[in-house]
C-alpha cells in the first residue's frame, strides 16, 4: 500500500519511453493501411481504363454514304409488292450497284469483291427492312448511311496501321485508297450504334450486339430472384428462429456452409442432371440457368440473412413477447423488418455473384450462339458474361472492342442493380 | 473487510442442501435460511409460487422459493447481483422459456391457473403479465405504434377512436402523454431514456395486465427521470399488481409495501418494506442493507 511515491514519477517516465515507438507503429500501420487502399483503387482504375479505352469505340460504328436506287426489276419485278417476294429480293444487288456507280473504273471480279466488301453483309438486311416497313420506296432514290465491314471499321478506327506494309495489313492497298476517297468527301464516318446495345449477337462483329444477352442475364436474374430470395430468407428465418437447436439443425447447418464453397461448375453438372435431363427443361433456357444460379446463390443469402437476423438486438424480441406477441407475431412484425437491410445485402451480393458467374452456365448450354433476343424465360438465351467469354474467344480483330464494350455494359448492369439495391435499402430503414 | 463468518459457511452449506433445519424467525440463527425468515403469504394474493427451481443448464439459479404476490401492491425483490432475483421474475411471465437451457420447477399460480401447466398458453399469460424490462426497449416505429402494438394483436379494440382512447389512456396513466401528444408519429427511439422507459410501461398497460412485472427499471435512468418512474409505479399501485426487482434499496424503501431479500439463487427474508429496512431480521440481510456486502 505505502510504496515510496518514486514509483509514481517511474510509471510516467516509462510511459514516455515507449510512447513514440507506441505512436511509430500506430503511424507505420496507418500508412499501410493507406498504401493497400492506393493500391487497389490504382488497380481498379487501371482496370477501368484499360476496359474504357478499349471498349469505347464499340459504341460507333462506321458508316458508309450511299446513294441507293430502290430498282423496281431487282426488288419487285412482277410489281405485286407480295410480302414474301419482297423478303426474298437481292438487296444486297442494290448495295453493289451503289458501289460500282460510286467505282465506275473498278474491273475484275477479284477487285470488285474487294469492293463489295467494304460494306457489311448487314447493309442489305438495313434495305430489306426499309422496303417491307415501306414498300413505297421502290422505284425512288435515297441517299443512306450503312455499316462498313469491320476491317473498314477498325481502319477508320484507327485500331489497322495505314502506314504498315501491304502484307503485313488486313486492307489491300486499292481499298485503302477508296476509303481515303470516301473520306476526302465526308461520306464515310463513325456514328453512334444503337445496334450494339439492342440487337443480338453476330458472326459478323460490325453487327453483332449485347441485347440478347443483356435481356437473357435479365430474365435469369430475375428467375434466381424469384426463387433464391423467398427460400433463403424461410430457410434463414425457420433455422434461426424456430428451429430447435438438434443434431439436425446442426448437420443442416453444416451443409449450407459447406454449400457456399461448392465451385459454381458443380452446380452447372447438378442442373444438367436434375433439372434438363431428369425434369425434361429446355436447354439454354434462362429459366433453367436461374435454377442453377438459385442452387449457388442460396448459401449466401442464408448465411447473411442468419447473420442480419442475429443481429437484432434480442430486447426488441422480449419486448415483443412481452406484451404477448406469439412467436411469428414477434418475428414478422419486429425482428424480419429490422434484419431486410442486412438480408436485401446479402442478396444483393449473391445476385451480383450470380450474375457475373459463367461456368455453371455452361453446363446447361447457355453458351450456344443465339442470333434471336430471348422473349421470355424458355427462350434459348446467353448471358452477358457467357457473351464476353463468346467474344473473347472470337479471332476477328474488331470482336476485341466489342469484348470490352460488353465488360462496360456488365458493369453497368452490376452498378445499377446495386443502385436499385441501396435505394431499396434506404426505404425500408427510412421506415423505422 | 468481508471475513468469513458463521452466516456465509452455513448459506454455503445450505446450497449444498446439508442444513435442513426448520424455521426460525431470529436474526441471529442462520439456519434458517432454508426456510425464508418472515410471512411469504400474502393476505389477497394474485400471484402464489411454491417452491420454485430454475437450472441453467445443471447449474442451479433459484432454490426452493415460495412467495406471494398480493393484489394491488408492489413488491420489491433486492438483493446482490446474480442472486437469482429477475430469473424468479422472469418466470412469473414465463419469459424464460426463450433460454432453451432454462428449466423451471415447482409452481406458480396466477389466481387459480398454474401458469407453467403444459397446456397453457403463454400469449394470453403474457397479456395478463406484462413486463417492463432493465434496458427501455421500445420497438423502432411511432410511439402511437408503440403503445398501440398489443391491443392490436390482441384484438382489444375493434375500431380506430376506440385504439386512440386506449393509447391515450396509457400514455396518461404512463405521465408521458403531455410531453408526446403532438408527436405521436416520430419513433419512440428518438425519446429520451427516461421517456423511453414511460413508454414501455405505456405500452405495457395498453394491455390492461392484471400483474406488471419490472426488471430494474430505473437502472438506466438519471435521478429526474427515476423519480418520475418511481411517482407512476405509485400511482399505478391502485390498478395492477406490481414486482419489482432494484438494485437500489432506497428505491425499494420509497416504492414498495413488502420487500423480499435473495440471497445465492434463495429467498432469505420476505416482509414488510418498512420492517425489513428498519428491523431486518436475518443477519444477511441485514449485512445487505447496512451496506456490508453484496
Amino acid at each position: 500500500m505505502n510504496k515510496p511515491a518514486v514509483d509514481q514519477t517511474r510509471t510516467i517516465d516509462r510511459v514516455n519511453a515507449t510512447l513514440k515507438q507506441r505512436y511509430n507503429r500506430e503511424r507505420r500501420f496507418r500508412r499501410f493501411g493507406l498504401a493497400a487502399v492506393i493500391l487497389g483503387l490504382l488497380f481498379v482504375a487501371l482496370m477501368f481504363l484499360n476496359i474504357i479505352s478499349q471498349g469505347y469505340s464499340a459504341f460507333y460504328q462506321t458508316r458508309i454514304l450511299l446513294d441507293i436506287e430502290y430498282r423496281q426489276e431487282v426488288i419487285d419485278p412482277a410489281g405485286e409488292r407480295d410480302p414474301a417476294t419482297l423478303s426474298a429480293a437481292d438487296y444486297a444487288a442494290l448495295v453493289k450497284s451503289a458501289l460500282r456507280a460510286l467505282y465506275p473504273d473498278v474491273k475484275g471480279r477479284g477487285e470488285k469483291r474487294e469492293l463489295y466488301g467494304m460494306v457489311s453483309s448487314g447493309a442489305a438486311l438495313v434495305l430489306r427492312q426499309r422496303v417491307m416497313s415501306d414498300p413505297e420506296l421502290i422505284g425512288s432514290r435515297q441517299a443512306l448511311w450503312l455499316p462498313a465491314d469491320d476491317d473498314i471499321d477498325m481502319l477508320v478506327k484507327g485500331r489497322i496501321d495505314r502506314n504498315a506494309p501491304e502484307s503485313e495489313r488486313r486492307i489491300k492497298n486499292r481499298v485503302l485508297a477508296w476509303v481515303e476517297q470516301l473520306e476526302a468527301r465526308g461520306a464515310i464516318e463513325k456514328q453512334f450504334n444503337l445496334g450494339f446495345l439492342t440487337g443480338g449477337d453476330s458472326r459478323e462483329p460490325e453487327l453483332a450486339g449485347i441485347g440478347g444477352a443483356v435481356m437473357g442475364s435479365l430474365y435469369t436474374l430475375i428467375v434466381t430472384l424469384l426463387l433464391s430470395f423467398p427460400i433463403g430468407v424461410a430457410t434463414a428465418l425457420y433455422l434461426e428462429e424456430f428451429a430447435p437447436r438438434n443434431r439436425w439443425t446442426d448437420l443442416v447447418e453444416v451443409n449450407i456452409n459447406n454449400l457456399a464453397a461448392v465451385p459454381s461448375i458443380v452446380f452447372g453438372l447438378l442442373g444438367l442432371a436434375v433439372f434438363i435431363n431428369f425434369f425434361g427443361l429446355p436447354r439454354s433456357a434462362p429459366l433453367v440457368g436461374g435454377m442453377v444460379l438459385t442452387l449457388m446463390t442460396l448459401p449466401t443469402i442464408i448465411i447473411a440473412s442468419r447473420a442480419a437476423l442475429k443481429a437484432v438486438p434480442p430486447s426488441i424480441r422480449e419486448a415483443a413477447l412481452g406484451i404477448g406477441a406469439s412467436r411469428t407475431q414477434t418475428v414478422f412484425h419486429h425482428v424480419l423488418p429490422l434484419a431486410m437491410p442486412g438480408m436485401l445485402t446479402g442478396t444483393i451480393i449473391g445476385m451480383a455473384q450470380a450474375l457475373g458467374e459463367t461456368a455453371p452456365l455452361l453446363m446447361i448450354g447457355m453458351v450456344a450462339f443465339i442470333v434471336d433476343i430471348p422473349g421470355g424465360p424458355m427462350d434459348p438465351a446467353t448471358v452477358l458474361p457467357v457473351q464476353i467469354f463468346l467474344w473473347a474467344d472470337s479471332p476477328e480483330r474488331a470482336f476485341m472492342e466489342k469484348t470490352s464494350a460488353a465488360i462496360m455494359v456488365l458493369l453497368g448492369f452490376l452498378i445499377l442493380m446495386n443502385v436499385i439495391a441501396v435505394i431499396l435499402r434506404k426505404r425500408f430503414e427510412r421506415r423505422w | 473487510m468481508l471475513s468469513i463468518t458463521p452466516d456465509t459457511v452455513a448459506l454455503g452449506a445450505a446450497r449444498k442442501g446439508v442444513i435442513t433445519a426448520g424455521f426460525s424467525p431470529v436474526a441471529d440463527d442462520a439456519r434458517a435460511i432454508n426456510g425464508t425468515v418472515g410471512d411469504i403469504t400474502s393476505a389477497d394474493p394474485r400471484m402464489t409460487a411454491r417452491n420454485v427451481n430454475v437450472y441453467y443448464g445443471d447449474k442451479l439459479a433459484i432454490n426452493n422459493v415460495s412467495l406471494d404476490i398480493g393484489v394491488n401492491e408492489v413488491i420489491a425483490m433486492i438483493g446482490p447481483s446474480g442472486c437469482g432475483k429477475s430469473t424468479f421474475l422472469r418466470c412469473l411471465n414465463r419469459m424464460n422459456d426463450t433460454i432453451d437451457i432454462c428449466r423451471v420447477e415447482g409452481e406458480i399460480r396466477l389466481d387459480d391457473q398454474d401458469i407453467y401447466d403444459s397446456g397453457l398458453d403463454v400469449v394470453p399469460l403474457r397479456a395478463q403479465v406484462g413486463m417492463v424490462f432493465q434496458k427501455p426497449n421500445p420497438f423502432p416505429k411511432s410511439i402511437y405504434d408503440n403503445v398501440a402494438y398489443g391491443p392490436r394483436i390482441h384484438g382489444l379494440t375493434s375500431n380506430k377512436n376506440d385504439l386512440d382512447e386506449v393509447v391515450e389512456q396509457a400514455l396518461l396513466k404512463a405521465g408521458l402523454w403531455d410531453e408526446v401528444k403532438d408527436r405521436l408519429d416520430e419513433v419512440g427511439t428518438g425519446l429520451s431514456g427516461g421517456q423511453q422507459q414511460r413508454l414501455c410501461i405505456a405500452r405495457t398497460i395498453a394491455v390492461a395486465p392484471e400483474v406488471i412485472l419490472m426488471d430494474e427499471p430505473c437502472s438506466a435512468l438519471d435521478p429526474i427521470a427515476t423519480a418520475r418512474i418511481e411517482e407512476l409505479i405509485d400511482e399505478l399501485r391502485e390498478q395492477y399488481t406490481i414486482a419489482i426487482v432494484t438494485h437500489s434499496m432506497q428505491q425499494a424503501a420509497r416504492v414498495s409495501q413488502r420487500t423480499a431479500y435473495f440471497h445465492l439463487g434463495e429467498l432469505v427474508e420476505v416482509g414488510k418494506t418498512d420492517d425489513i429496512f428498519t428491523t431486518p431480521r436475518h443477519r444477511l440481510t441485514e449485512d445487505y442493507i447496512t451496506g456490508r456486502f453484496g
